[in-house]
């Protein structure tokens, strides 16, 4: 094989190894910086050895034992040390052999190690930005400096962030277990909470951008596919892989030739990935089948399955829309979600009935300078005819937004109404 | 990127299927291959497909159109199962098809195929030719 070649073999071995290795050392060395450094130890020996050698018939296992010699090596040299300046070295050694509990728990099968390495990650005890980088660095494998280019922040800011993570992950002393009972669903929520806070990194970036930003969607949906495979009884892991998978779909469809933005509602269907709505639709079927409709990640899925279902605007089905939204306030109530249910109210029942609905909200602090209430109450008395009042509000929300085509896309709707 | 990942058949798998302890093992070993794509988050479907002497053929020319069935001569170049990935590169893909257990009892082939995307076309041929494209995938996606 030639030497670049044997190269990419160990950069693919390493990227599907890594976070299993890492999750099985943190297990035995109880600390998230030294699995990491020993995981990259092992690589580098792998990088010297298996030019050489080829690339072992069973690389993860080479790479898990490499790291063991390393850590193994480690406690010595650390036992010795403690001989040298202690005076209780006789002690020492009657104590339990340090290197044999090591030895007896890497035999373990420990076959949700990842698991448990994504739970650490994203521990609630951490920020969820915190959370976020540690899991792309542990997880997914990306270095501080593409981390930092994702998040479109200062690689000393995300180094620094990772650095306190695990120092506040190592000053907590947790056990690196998988956790069980009722302890698992708050931590659970804080993972989905993580994952689709990538995502949604990933889907805000805009044509132009680093690819690594829209990238970011990938990863993702490959952590939501991850935990999918592994804890398969968990609603709302489907319901949130099922609402990334359909969001995807849609991806190609949203920019234009000119890299401008397209609205749902304008998207050519036929460039949204039936491979992946019909992906999604299976995950949302599977969330619903284990209890978990009511769920906030299930429903918002339920949502976007039902505008994926509709072959053309026309066809969206409104009223199950509007039900959903009335299930969703309860399950994650958010002023954001009561203007989306007004918006599904209008379209379900007419204008009127949407106008009802953001009249109530209109109070809301969050939504007072919020583009999009102002550009939605302006469509409901558009459609119902109060072009003066609709004009008022198309020019409240231009005001309001940031994004110069959306400005002038309110404007012209503005026009649109006369004076 | 998206691979197709197919198994090239074998005179065994042109046989079909006949209950052995062999075949067991080798299911068991193919099923723990397929848990730890699924846990990688590698593997987006795959499917065995039954022999050709159950499959048909259609061949093309011009306006003609003859339906052979099978079995089909030159078997190693025959699909016997396949699987859609979603990996980084295709390093990664060769790297997941080594640490497949052997897919039949002799000697045989796994093939890799990169999946052409939209962007592919974009570029290479004409945007009338990429609205075609489109449409047609609307009218597949009708189903």
């Amino acid at each position: 094989m030639a030497a670049t070649e044997t190269h990419q073999a160990i950069e693919a071995v390493f990227r599907i190894e890594r976070a299993r290795l890492i999750g099985g050392l943190t297990r035995v060395v109880r600390d998230l910086d030294r699995a990491e450094e020993l995981a990259q130890d092992a690589l580098l020996m792998a990088l010297s050895e298996w030019p050489k050698t080829g690339v072992p018939l069973n690389p993860g296992a080479w790479l898990m034992a490499a790291a063991k010699r390393r850590a193994i090596d480690g406690l010595r040299r650390d036992k010795m040390l403690a001989r040298k300046h202690s005076q209780i070295a006789q002690e020492l050694d009657e104590e339990i052999d340090p290197v044999g509990d090591i030895e007896a728990a890497m035999d373990d099968d420990v076959g949700d190690e990842l698991l448990s390495l994504i739970f650490t990650a994203c521990h609630p005890i951490l920020s969820a930005e915190a959370r976020a980088a540690l899991t792309l660095r542990l997880i997914g494998g990306l270095t501080t400096e593409e981390i930092a280019r994702a998040f479109l922040s200062a690689e000393p800011t995300i180094a620094q962030r990772i650095v306190r993570a695990k120092k506040t992950i190592g000053n907590a002393g947790l056990t690196f277990e998988v956790p069980r009972g009722k302890e698992r669903k708050q931590r659970l929520a804080s993972v989905l909470e993580v994952v689709y806070l990538i995502f949604n990194e990933g889907y805000a970036a805009t044509a132009g951008e680093d690819l690594i930003r829209p990238a970011l969607c990938a990863e993702a949906q490959r952590l939501g596919r991850i935990l999918a495979g592994l804890a398969r009884d968990e609603p709302e892991v489907f319901g949130l892989l099922a609402l990334m998978e359909i969001q995807a779909s849609r991806l190609a469809a949203r920019t234009a030739a000119d890299g401008s933005f397209v609205s749902l509602t304008e998207q050519n269907r036929a460039r949204w990935d039936q491979f992946l709505i019909r992906r999604g639709l299976a995950a949302l079927e599977r969330a619903e089948a284990l209890g978990g409709a009511k769920g906030p990640y299930t429903l918002q899925a339920a949502l976007a399955a039902c505008h994926a279902r509709a072959r053309k605007v026309e066809d969206t089905d409104w009223n199950k829309i509007a039900v959903l939204y009335d299930t969703l306030r309860e399950a994650m109530p958010s002023p954001i979600v009561d203007l989306n249910r007004a918006v599904a109210y209008s379209m379900a029942f007419g204008p009127e009935a949407g106008l009802k609905l953001v009249d109530e909200i209109a109070g809301v602090a969050a939504l007072r300078n919020y583009a999009p209430l102002p550009a939605a109450k302006g469509d409901f008395l558009f459609r119902a005819g109060r072009l003066a009042e609709a004009r008022g509000q198309f020019e409240r929300a231009a005001e309001l937004t940031r994004n110069d085509r959306e400005k002038a896309f309110l404007l012209e709707r503005a026009e649109a109404c006369g004076s | 990127m998206r691979v197709m990942v197919f198994v090239k058949a074998t005179a065994d798998s042109e046989e079909g299927m006949k209950p052995s302890a062999k075949l067991t093992e080798m299911f068991e070993a193919m099923g723990k291959f397929n848990e730890e794509l699924v846990k990688a988050g590698v593997m987006l479907a795959g499917e065995g497909l039954k022999p050709s002497s159950e499959g048909k053929r259609v061949a093309f020319d011009g306006p003609s159109r003859t339906v052979i069935d099978g079995p089909f001569a030159e078997t190693r170049e025959l699909v016997a199962g396949y699987w859609l990935w979603e990996v980084k590169d295709m390093a990664e893909a060769v790297e997941w098809v080594k640490r497949c257990p052997n897919p039949m009892f002799g000697p045989s082939e796994i093939e890799i195929r990169p999946i052409y995307e939209m962007a592919d076309f974009e570029g290479i041929v004409t945007p009338e030719i990429v609205a075609q494209e489109e449409e047609l995938r609307e009218k597949l996606s009708d189903r």
